[in-house]
């Protein structure tokens, strides 16, 4: 028999909402001063270098890590509540959301103490921005399939190939990728491929920028030549990234990003429908209201099992499929509902333009960080079916 | 199957797993399993487990009872369990001691209206009343008094529910009630529905999970195109669904249960919860169960196989306390009233 999915009615403790408070404060006056704008969502087209850095002032960049980083030592969930408040607010939070979601979490578990020293506090300080180098012209999902070579050589490994669809590697610091470093071997086609930490802004690195179908340029071409990475920026064991890969996955899966990316429009469609909405539009929003609900107390509750030292990693994937196809339906069921919005309604105008933006940027959503067929796949593995 | 962790809650278990084993129950015509298992839920006071000691019931917490009811969802439980803890809340109330037996409770949809008369008799009809014609006593809401009735004195129009079980009308006509009390300051007939439809919300969750384990179980032993159905990937993949509606059910209507087990008060957080576990749980039951169908083919469409059983109920169980369009109307009303910028603070606040 399968073991039980668990979602434990998790909440969040009573100093999240004291920081929630302070986090919509901050929120507020950035918008106030024109940092940006909460109305438009298209923040991957904003880098803000100085919003970064007040964020980081404000002590919310790894604030899970250990002080000596430069971090805070506070818990997931309080972690938790100011990602969902940067993220409903559409703050521009482009240049540091990888570094503290993802990349500083692999550095403090895999990077050499003296590297950690000089870069984990720079993530902290808001100062760096991080890309991840993951997939390939010829392997996307099938990650273990990556031909970019690490060949060694004195005092390191000397870098050969292309990643692809990397996001912001025109504006990044740092990219933690993975690159070939032995073929594969017949029992194990997982092994071979080592973690780097690579610096990026250096020669023998070539970024190239790719339009998206959004007009936006946030994804990239990243071509090495002869690219030298020293030894001391291996992370973990060499031949063995795909035994580092899975626990990190459930951070990135089971965050509000995962659900929230398009939230906007139903805000929106809210303040269109106004204080008396006809019967179709309170279903609709009702319905909306009761989904995104539900996604968020998923995503919390697997918040407190990482909180509580758990690899919840089925259950993260649960919440990235489900939530993530839920953002995606979201600006057409909210499209659905517009059409019934009053000539009148003042934020007729805003609304178009959010669910113009939203239904283009939808498709991206369940390929981005997993594909819904590779997070099927996971799910599908933890019932015992593969 | 979640660990139960409390003692009332693996009494239940036991009981259920002892004397309701689906497949006994699907070959036994006869019914014969009805009466030891209500013999056995009720020796050991789970009717009366949302009744205080000193009106007649166990005196459970609100918790142990959502997880018990949560447990007889896995087990597609036919008897009218979850009607009896209703009901016997429902005269807690009040401070009106439960009566031995059956019961259930009316109204049990948010339109019908009961009325108290004034010689104290009760006029009005409840439609779709869950085991109304199994019941020995109803417990009634009538405007702000609640009532225990003889079942007896009341008119029963039987009709059979989408899941096998009774589900009737009753007619009351200047019904005599055994006892009437006022209800609480605040208690209303919305506040009823949503306690109802989180009982309903927890039972669907428990029947998806049940429906999720067999319907892997089979995909593990039916042999298709000369290997297991679920080595194919579109098999997994509907069945990752499957696995992410319970998850949803189970995430949305233990939340709800939780918020009520520790409510302070009825506010727009509580109807937010109550409300979006009624409305997730139903949309959880028809995505699901539909799947559980499809893997299963034809042999899951037959009689003789269990898996009607959670199927129906889990469809069944969203009309009744309000269904999910109901509930969602009333949902995006209190959200468009509030206000656009107060929708993610209500969100945010659970």
């Amino acid at each position: 028999m399968t073991a039980a999915l668990r979602f434990d009615p998790i909440r969040l403790p009573e100093k999240c909402e004291q920081l929630r408070k302070e986090v919509r404060a901050f929120l507020a006056e950035e918008i106030a001063a024109g940092t940006f704008d909460p109305h438009q969502p298209n923040r991957e087209d904003t880098d803000a270098p100085e919003f970064s850095r007040r964020v980081g002032a404000k002590g919310w960049l790894g604030m899970t890590w250990p002080k000596k980083y430069g971090g805070q030592e506070r818990s997931f969930l309080e972690r938790y509540v100011v990602t969902e408040e940067m993220r409903v607010a559409n703050a521009p939070t482009r240049r540091f959301f990888v570094a503290d979601r993802q990349s500083g979490p692999v550095l403090l578990k895999y990077a050499p103490e003296h590297v950690k020293m000089d870069i984990l506090p720079r993530i902290c300080r808001g100062e760096i921005c991080f890309a991840i180098g993951m997939s390939e012209p010829n392997s996307g999902s099938d990650l273990f399939a990556a031909k970019t070579r690490a060949t060694k050589t004195d005092g390191g490994y000397l870098i050969n190939g292309t990643k692809i669809w990397t996001s912001s590697a025109h504006i990044a610091d740092y990219m933690i990728a993975i690159f070939r470093t032995s073929p594969p071997t017949k029992e194990n086609r997982r092994h071979g491929l080592t973690q780097f930490l690579v610096k990026m802004k250096q020669p023998g690195i070539q970024v190239n920028p790719i339009g998206q179908i959004t007009g936006q340029y946030e994804f990239n071409e990243v071509v090495f030549t002869d690219y030298f990475v020293p030894d001391d920026h291996v992370l973990g064991e060499v031949d063995g990234a795909w035994k580092q890969a899975t626990s990190e996955l459930a951070y990135e899966r089971s965050g509000p990003e995962r659900f929230l990316e398009t939230y906007y429009v139903l805000t929106e469609l809210v303040r269109a429908v106004g204080k008396n909405p006809d019967t179709r539009s309170a279903e609709g929003i009702g319905r909306l209201v009761a989904q995104v609900h539900t996604m968020r107390r998923m995503s919390v509750s697997v918040a407190g099992m990482l909180q509580a030292g758990k690899e919840p990693v089925v259950e993260a994937s649960i919440v990235k499929d489900i939530g993530t196809i839920w953002e995606q339906q979201l600006p057409h069921r909210v499209r659905d509902l517009a059409a019934f919005v009053e000539e009148t309604a003042t934020n007729r105008e805003t609304l178009e333009k959010q669910l113009s933006f939203a239904i283009k940027t939808a498709p991206k959503l369940t390929i981005q960080g997993g594909t819904t067929e590779v997070l099927r796949g996971i799910i599908a593995r933890g019932l015992g079916l593969r | 199957m979640a660990e139960s962790e409390n003692i009332v809650v693996e009494t239940a278990e036991k009981i259920f797993a002892d004397l309701a084993d689906a497949q006994t129950i699907n070959h036994d015509k006869k019914g014969a399993w009805k009466a030891p298992l209500w013999q056995a839920l009720s020796e050991a006071g789970l009717p009366l487990a949302w009744v205080a000691e000193d009106c007649g019931g166990s005196g459970a917490s609100l918790a142990e009872g959502f997880a018990v009811l949560n447990a007889a969802g896995r087990h597609a439980i036919a008897v009218p369990l979850a009607e009896t803890m209703l009901a016997g809340w429902l005269l807690e109330q009040a401070k009106i001691s439960s009566p031995e037996g059956e019961m259930t409770l009316a109204p049990a949809t948010p339109k019908d209206r009961i009325a108290l008369n004034a010689d104290g008799t009760l006029s009005g009809r409840a439609r779709s009343v869950p085991f109304a014609k199994a019941a020995k006593h109803f417990a009634v809401l009538a405007g702000n008094s609640i009532a225990l009735v003889d079942a007896a004195k009341c008119r029963i129009e039987a009709g059979i529910g989408l899941g096998g079980d009774n589900s009737d009308t009753v007619v009351f006509d200047k019904t005599e009630a055994l006892t009437v009390k006022p209800a609480p300051k605040g208690f209303d007939q919305a506040q009823l529905m949503l306690m109802g439809g989180v009982v309903r919300s927890l039972q669907i969750a428990g029947a998806l999970e049940a429906m999720l384990e067999i319907s892997v179980r089979y995909s593990n032993e039916r042999v298709a195109f000369e290997k297991k159905i679920s080595k194919f990937q579109a098999v997994q993949h509907n069945l990752a669904r499957l696995a992410g509606e319970s998850a949803a059910a189970l995430a949305a209507a233990t939340s709800a249960a939780d918020t009520i087990a520790n409510s302070k008060g009825f506010d727009d957080a509580y109807f937010l919860e109550a409300a979006a576990a009624k409305i997730r749980c139903s949309e959880a039951a028809e995505k699901g169960g539909a799947i559980a169908h499809q893997v299963h083919g034809a042999i899951g469409f037959t009689i003789e196989h269990i898996l009607h059983r959670y199927s129906l109920r889990a469809l069944a169980w969203r009309d009744d306390f309000g269904s999910e369009s109901y509930w969602a109307v009333e949902l995006g009303k209190l959200v468009a009233d509030r206000g656009a910028d107060e929708l993610w603070p209500l969100v945010a606040s659970r």
